[in-house]
């Protein structure tokens, strides 16, 4: 029995070449990608370019000075811009926040995490994000009007108690609009983001181990020291990181509460502190061209501090992450 | 047939009233002393009756644990106490912040701030003068020009991470977490260096909505591609089984798929972004009058006029400011709760 032998299809090619149309979206996509790469080399481009004369003729004192003078057009001097003192305003505000948040904020994520009774935690949690959503302008406000008041009561009781300690001493009667007060405001901003990244490394702590913990005896506190803070130790210094990134970016809310004076003051409770951010906007409304200038170097400086303590924090947190 | 009755599960482990005596007393015991130490020496006021109130409740939580057990159970409770006490102190700013918004900001509160702007409106005139429609209006073209700019860009950059992963994802994914930490001064300064500097053109809306876009790019990708992440791999293998090109899983499968979640990334950026001040006031020159043109002509938004009254300093003005923060928050909050809203559908689907 013959049967026609139906000539075999040509065999299909097999390909993994893109067709076009994947290579357009592939194109397309990664362009996307890279954009915000190409935000960040611009943003740091521009500002460069802008302040590179600022650089040039003041060179390291931009850094260290701590002089901040704009000479009238007939007086024919040279101007001198340095932003020492707004560098260590910053750091110090920066560091009264952590001081004040970092406690509270472990102490609330372990609260959240091993203390809290069921029904509180989804409640406390929305708490938290909703004071992650509020814009700065209104904790300026509320610090201004609400929380200084309070708070220069408080620092008065310090400086009396407290006084013999050289940075708690007072020159003078100014309680209001201090480094304390900055500190005090951009704690309570930095607790959410601080409080919700310790949460997030505390739930990944391997249950096995607390478990085993409990098992040998442990009470709640030991087990704590023993498994959780060892396990999450990186990523809630990399939250304080962020949170102190976002200290010092900050710019609104200082700005309400703080008295920026270009002086280097060792008193945090004295009405005299810094913050390059703040001092940008301060001195932005009638800043002459060549001023200008200069507060476009300081915000080249501000960019590359905040960006190198994001990238520090986020390598430790996803390094703990992983772990 | 004898019906077995079963018994009602126990908890050993609870503690039962006689055993909760102690602690009772305990805990009668330190408000007590706390109100007599702060009745009988100099300390007075709310702020010491806190504080001693905290000293004395560590104090005796500590004692009774340790003459129950030891000095590992005394500790423990000592940082029960702390935790506590941590936990409430999260909530009580947030508590103090609505309460005051609301308090100070009804007053200014009326049908006629909705209807007109400060064009004509003295800064001490009285609260029924005058209104922040100019900044109405501008916030929404702000945010929603600042939303056409930067969602593309950053839903791109999520697809990029998640369906493309090239060899540079763990670089972009690096850089995109740093961008989130940018201030946003700098991006104001940017914007003013390249609109009003390098290229010379006037303040604007689309400036300002430019500043907002650079600060949603990051909020937008993050979430977006958290987002994506969740879409099992199954769906794209099966879209590529079909035949299809990437190109067609993508924008048939994994985007329908992932749409609730996207839509939540993008209104989370704009709540990012919605209450933002400091990059406007760089390049959006804080007009009083309403202008309907946002690629023309100084313009507003409420983070500004709220901004503007305050600096202003009079006592009507700064009634304007709590009334501009309160319209501000009921923007910002309906947003994340709508964020909410469409997150939890998504978990129920």
């Amino acid at each position: 029995m013959s049967t026609a032998t139906s000539p075999l299809p040509p065999k299909r090619e097999i390909t993994t070449k893109p067709r076009f149309s994947d290579k357009v979206f592939r194109a397309v996509v990664t362009t996307g990608g890279f954009s915000s790469l190409a935000i960040l080399g611009l943003i740091s481009l521009f500002l460069l370019y802008n302040g590179l004369n600022v650089f040039r003729t003041e060179g390291l004192k931009f850094i260290t000075g701590f002089d901040w003078i704009v000479p009238l057009p007939e007086e024919g001097l040279p101007a001198q811009y340095g932003i020492g003192a707004m560098l260590y305003g910053t750091v110090v505000i920066g560091l009264i926040a952590l001081f004040f948040a970092f406690p509270i904020s472990v102490g609330a994520a372990l609260f959240l995490s091993y203390y809290a009774p069921e029904w509180l935690k989804k409640p406390m949690v929305l708490v938290i994000d909703v004071m992650a959503a509020i814009p700065s302008i209104v904790f300026g406000l509320w610090g201004f009007f609400v929380l200084m008041p309070h708070a220069e009561y408080w620092a008065k009781l310090i400086h009396k108690y407290l006084g013999f300690i050289p940075i708690f001493d007072m020159p003078a009667n100014a309680f209001s609009r201090s480094p304390f007060i900055a500190g005090l405001v951009l704690a309570i901003m930095i607790i959410p983001i601080i409080t919700s990244i310790s949460r997030e490394i505390f739930a990944q702590t391997p249950l096995d181990r607390v478990q085993a913990a409990y098992a040998l005896g442990a009470t709640k506190w030991s087990m704590i020291k023993t498994v959780v803070f060892p396990y999450g130790r990186g990523g809630v210094v990399g939250g304080a990181m962020l949170g102190l990134g976002r200290a010092i970016g900050e710019t609104v809310a200082v700005y309400t509460v703080l008295n920026i004076v270009f002086d280097i003051r060792i008193e945090v409770l004295l009405s005299a502190g810094g913050s390059v951010a703040s001092m940008i906007v301060n001195k932005f409304g009638e800043a002459n061209p060549d001023e200008l200038k200069a507060l476009m170097a300081s915000g080249f400086v501000l960019f590359l501090v905040t960006l190198l303590i994001n990238f520090l924090a986020n390598f430790i947190i996803n390094r703990t992450a992983r772990e | 047939m004898s019906t077995t009755t079963i018994p009602r599960p126990s908890k050993p482990w609870g503690i039962n009233f006689k055993q909760a005596i102690p602690d009772m007393v305990a805990a009668f015991a330190t408000l007590l002393i706390t109100y007599a130490i702060v009745a009988y020496t100099p300390l007075k006021g709310k702020l010491a009756f806190v504080i001693v109130l905290l000293i004395v409740a560590i104090v005796t939580s500590a004692l009774i644990s340790g003459i129950r057990r030891d000095r590992k159970a005394a500790l423990n409770s000592i940082s029960t106490v702390m935790v506590y006490v941590a936990g409430m102190f999260v909530i009580f700013p947030l508590g103090s912040i609505l309460f005051e918004i609301i308090k100070r900001g009804i007053g200014g509160l009326s049908l006629g701030i909705f209807t007109t702007d400060m064009a004509v409106t003295a800064s001490d005139a009285p609260l029924n003068e005058g209104g922040l429609i100019h900044a109405i209006v501008g916030t929404l073209y702000i945010v929603v020009i600042a939303s056409l700019i930067s969602v593309p860009i950053g839903i791109l950059t999520a697809l990029y991470l998640t369906e493309i992963k090239g060899k540079a994802a763990g670089t972009v994914r690096f850089f995109v977490q740093a961008m989130s930490g940018i201030p946003s001064i700098v991006a104001g300064l940017f914007i003013y260096a390249v609109w009003m500097i390098a290229l010379g053109i006037q303040y604007s809306a689309f400036a300002g909505a430019m500043a907002l876009a650079i600060l949603m790019v990051p909020t937008v990708a993050r979430t977006s591609e958290e987002v994506l992440k969740l879409i099992p791999n199954d769906l794209r293998e099966a879209g590529l089984a079909m035949g299809g090109t990437q190109w067609r899983t993508v924008a048939m499968i994994v985007i329908p798929a992932a749409q609730s979640g996207l839509i939540t990334a993008v209104i989370l950026g704009v709540a990012r972004v919605a209450g933002e001040t400091a990059p406007l006031l760089l390049t959006m020159g804080g007009a009083d009058a309403l202008n309907l043109n946002p690629f023309e002509g100084n313009s507003s938004a409420i983070p500004f006029y709220v901004w503007k009254n305050f600096l202003l300093g009079t006592e009507t003005s700064i009634d304007r400011a709590w009334a501009g923060v309160l319209v501000l928050m009921i923007i910002v909050l309906f947003f994340f709760s709508l964020t909410r809203f469409l997150s939890g559908r998504k978990g129920r689907v």
